[in-house]
């Protein structure tokens, strides 16, 4: 479902990791795993399409990609239900309760966002990923701040619904998720420092 | 689109500052003026066009940067960025909501400080209509200007320098329809000119930020 090929990838003008292949089928996760600096987040981001790729081809159902990172977009003046149903609405899918309760938020659904622990918040935007409904998730160290028994909250529907469900994963993560999926190292693709790539970007 | 114009004018009212603020600039800026200029009435009836003017305009970009830049550090732009709503259609959509929170309140205000400027009895109407058709052309070039600061420290003393050239048409057009209201004068010349100013901002504009946007965001 997720092909990329040859992906080179830069971060400010410079290539951080250079012919990255792999293929993800749907119904599987792929554990990116390397250490700080690799370039984890850039990759992700340009797999997401924030970011032009300096080479390299990315492939995945059109209108299919959801990207997550360590900024949730939560709101502080809204409530928990608010953020959700504003995501619900901008990419037009429903707002089941269940979505409240897979993340152990339903006590929580007035609550406004500023009001919430950043463990909370971290749920809150995780939940926003079932609401969305996207298949292919871009996923940036997605248990940050989150305690054992919320890790396997977001695990388990990870597993059980998305993937389940025909849906594919590509995670940044240090820890251990208790998922059964493959992991990619990423420091053999480290770029060389010599490479040159995305000069554009040197005069933006 | 509809939703994130709600979601903009519910975080406007809720974390206040969204109607309040410009208002009451808009207020302090006009109020002032009588005080530094002296209670001659027929000076400020002269200078109360341009005056109202220069203060909406004021108004307007007291509140740009709050645009992008709230969304830019919550993360909500990279989301918005890859949901199904064009980043065209995001641009226009803040426009509107910022009009709706500064432009319009500025518009409705306008005739009451018009009155403590003393102008003319005339102007009011092109006054009024002056404004509305100009300030929705404030605030699509604020958005521009807004997208361009948006991942910068500060960059609201920038969004200024930027922005407010940009904004001297507009104000020549729109003082001049009051003035030419004021004096009796046919302002329809000066109100169509700022009419197509607002119409191309708003045709072209969205793409320009939009672009913008996706650079800022790499």
């Amino acid at each position: 479902m997720l092909n990329v090929k040859n992906l080179t990838c830069a971060r400010g003008g410079m290539p951080v990791l250079a012919d990255v292949s792999f293929v993800v089928d749907a119904g599987t996760a792929l554990i990116l795993r390397g250490p700080n600096g690799i370039g984890k987040t850039t990759l992700l981001r340009t797999l997401a399409g924030l970011q032009p790729a300096v080479a390299g081809a990315v492939a995945f159902p059109e209108d299919e990609g959801a990207y997550a990172s360590h900024a949730d977009g939560i709101k502080t003046a809204l409530t928990v239900t608010e953020n959700l149903k504003f995501w619900a609405d901008v990419h037009g899918t429903p707002l089941p309760d269940s979505i409240l309760e897979i993340f152990d938020l339903a006590d929580l659904r007035d609550r406004l966002g500023g009001t919430l622990s950043a463990g909370q918040k971290r749920r809150l935007g995780l939940a926003r990923l079932a609401v969305i409904g996207r298949k292919v998730l871009f996923l940036d160290e997605p248990t940050v701040s989150l305690d054992g028994f919320s890790v396997k909250l977001f695990a388990d529907w990870l597993q059980n619904t998305h993937l389940a469900a025909g849906g594919v994963a590509v995670i940044a993560t240090h820890i251990d998720l208790g998922l059964n999926a493959p992991e990619l190292d990423l420091t053999p693709f480290k770029a060389a420092d010599d490479a040159s790539g995305g000069s554009d970007e040197a005069f933006l | 689109m509809i939703a994130l114009l709600f979601r903009d004018l519910r975080l406007a009212i809720r974390a206040g500052g969204g109607f309040g603020l410009g208002l009451a600039f808009f207020l302090i800026v006009v109020v002032l003026v009588p005080f530094g200029v002296g209670p001659e009435t027929e000076l400020l009836s002269r200078i109360a066009p341009g005056i109202l003017w220069v203060a909406s305009l004021l108004a307007a970009l007291l509140s740009l940067d709050r645009i992008f830049a709230l969304d830019y550090e919550d993360g909500s732009l990279a989301l918005l960025a890859t949901s199904p709503l064009p980043l065209e259609g995001a641009a226009m959509v803040k426009a509107c909501a910022h009009w709706i929170t500064t432009g319009l309140p500025l518009t409705l205000a306008a005739p009451a400080l018009g009155f403590l400027l003393s102008l003319a009895p005339e102007a009011y109407a092109y006054l009024l209509i002056s404004l509305l058709i100009g300030t929705p052309a404030l605030s699509m070039i604020g958005t521009f200007g807004a997208a361009l600061t948006v991942g910068l420290r500060r960059g609201g003393l920038l969004l200024s320098l930027l922005v407010l050239p940009l904004y001297v048409p507009t104000l020549i057009f729109g003082a001049e329809a009051v003035r030419r209201g004021a004096e009796g004068l046919d302002p329809t010349g000066a109100l169509m000119l700022m009419a197509g100013i607002t119409a191309g901002s708003f045709a072209l504009l969205p793409f320009a930020t939009a672009a913008v946007l996706r650079i800022n965001l790499r």
